[in-house]
């Protein structure tokens, strides 16, 4: 594993640094890097943003930008370089609602997901849906020009870039998009609540489906044959169900796994289909896993669940340690209860951070492109680094498959040892505090 | 050069969990030597461990993320 990283780095450096000399390329060749960089570009992220690079030559490059960007929801369905429209459910206070397609923005099926015509005051700008701030810009549909960047500092005095769209030599703000993650990455609450399918809503309802009739063909297979080995993917998929029984259920839970093994199952083989669907190449490359409402609704449900089914010797455990000094209890009992806290907390952040990491380093990866390229004015460097990425891109895949599993397999063992810790008899001679 | 302080308190955060998490490893792989037929329950227990050690530089990220 070391050894091809090892190799992928010196070939891309050697290969950088012999090419990097014929430096200052004629601009007529910037056509071809940009081609080059399609073609190279990461799968995990939907290429209708390949021009982000170069789309303002003079603007340098911000790599951190383009992967924040790759990784956040979108209103539109990108497979391979052709966009697809989504439906559109949005409400703004006061107004009621807007349900309509994607479509009616007028992006082009191949490009950068911007929209020529704005809607009841909604544009598609990057291909997500922004409301326009002002309320003298015209309801209705209306042809726009253009979409601008201008820096602003928030109220955290950190600068910002701020869009704006431009209708009739005018610029009129748009608002941050509509997000339930807290406003981490620039979204937020905002003048419009965003109800959309968007893309990971709908990458979520295909692996839904998927997933169902993968199961229920599978569970049909078992009583139509009972008894006699399995077939087909049969074989892939008892297994794993076994180990999760054996080795997760059975060890962390105890006497009432089977209570919970439903959901446990659940868990895993949600998280394992979305983390592996998001790694489809060309096909969306949706970030569901790594979005902070989805992980934050399972750590949600992992909570709820331990909290109902927690018995009375755990609440005593939080609240009451016994068998400790009370000087001590006083201590305790706060870290106790806000472990309860954490514990969700961390289950939360640890498949959205893991996830989120890996689909951002592949952008970051495929960036190296265009940084080294300097938006399209060297191409023989841009040359260099496109195999090099592409490499470092097709290694860290394959770190990524395997995380895939390890994170699935982690989320629902932590699952486990929690509903382990609430559900457990007790025993005064082994204990087991987590 | 631009940054900010805060990653700087995530890197720091991630050399102790890397420290952590490499602690529980090798003595995982320890062990696993010396008691090849605890396979299973020492490599359940260490990805247990790892995930909790990870769950601090996790917070860490979000902490920096916040402040950033």
């Amino acid at each position: 594993m070391y050894k091809s990283l090892l190799f992928n780095l010196l070939f891309s450096i050697s290969f950088f640094s012999a090419i990097s000399q014929d430096q200052g390329q004629n601009p007529a060749h910037r056509d071809t890097s940009s081609k080059i960089a399609d073609t190279q570009h990461d799968a995990n992220s939907d290429p209708t943003h390949t021009a982000t690079g170069e789309h303002d030559a003079g603007h340098e490059f911000d790599p951190a930008a383009t992967a924040f960007h790759h990784i956040s929801d979108q209103n539109i369905y990108s497979i391979g370089p052709f966009n697809l429209a989504l439906p559109c459910l949005l409400y703004t206070p006061g107004k009621g609602w807007d349900i309509f397609s994607s479509s009616r923005f007028g992006f082009d099926a191949f490009g950068h997901g911007d929209g020529k015509v704005a809607y009841n005051q909604f544009v598609l700008h990057e291909g997500q849906v922004m409301k326009v701030v002002d309320a003298d810009f015209p309801s209705g549909e209306v042809q726009i020009e253009n979409y601008t960047h201008k820096e602003a500092t928030n109220d955290k005095g950190k600068k910002i870039e701020v869009p704006y769209v431009v209708y009739q030599d005018r610029e009129y703000k748009l608002d941050k998009k509509s997000t339930a993650d807290g406003g981490l990455f620039g979204g937020g609450v905002t003048s419009f609540y965003d109800f959309s399918i968007g893309k990971n809503a709908l990458s979520m309802l295909i692996v839904c489906l998927l997933l169902g009739w993968m199961f229920i063909r599978i569970a049909r297979a078992y009583s139509n044959n009972p008894g006699r080995a399995p077939k087909g993917i049969q074989n892939f998929i008892e297994p794993v169900i076994i180990f999760l029984r054996d080795e997760v259920a059975k060890p962390f839970i105890g006497a009432k796994w089977e209570k919970f093994f439903p959901f446990l199952l659940s868990l895993f083989f949600f998280i394992l289909g979305l983390n592996l669907f998001g790694q489809v190449p060309f096909f969306g490359g949706s970030n569901v896993t790594g979005n902070l409402s989805v992980t934050m609704v399972l750590a949600l449900l992992a909570f709820i669940i331990t909290l109902i089914n927690g018995n009375r010797h755990y609440w005593e455990h939080i609240l009451w340690m016994p068998g400790v000094p009370a000087w001590v209890k006083i201590i305790l009992t706060p870290v106790e209860i806000l472990g309860v806290f954490i514990k969700p907390l961390t289950l939360m952040l640890r498949l959205f951070a893991n996830i989120t990491a890996g689909h951002m380093t592949l952008v970051v990866f495929v960036s190296l492109i265009f940084i080294f390229g300097k938006s399209g004015q060297n191409v023989g460097a841009s040359l260099g680094a496109s195999i090099g990425s592409g490499l470092l891109s097709i290694f860290m895949m394959a770190i990524e498959l395997l995380v895939a599993f390890i994170q699935a397999y982690v989320f629902t063992l932590l699952t486990a040892s929690y509903l382990g810790a609430a559900t457990e008899e007790h025993h005064h001679t082994e204990e087991k505090h987590h | 050069m631009t940054g900010s302080i805060a990653a700087i308190g995530m890197g720091l955060a991630v050399i102790g969990a890397g420290i952590g998490v490499g602690n529980i490893g090798g003595k995982a792989m320890e062990a696993i030597a010396r008691q090849p037929e605890a396979v299973g329950d020492i490599r359940a227990n260490m990805i247990l461990t790892a995930a909790l050690v990870e769950g601090a530089a996790l917070i860490a990220l979000l902490l920096s993320y916040l402040s950033a």
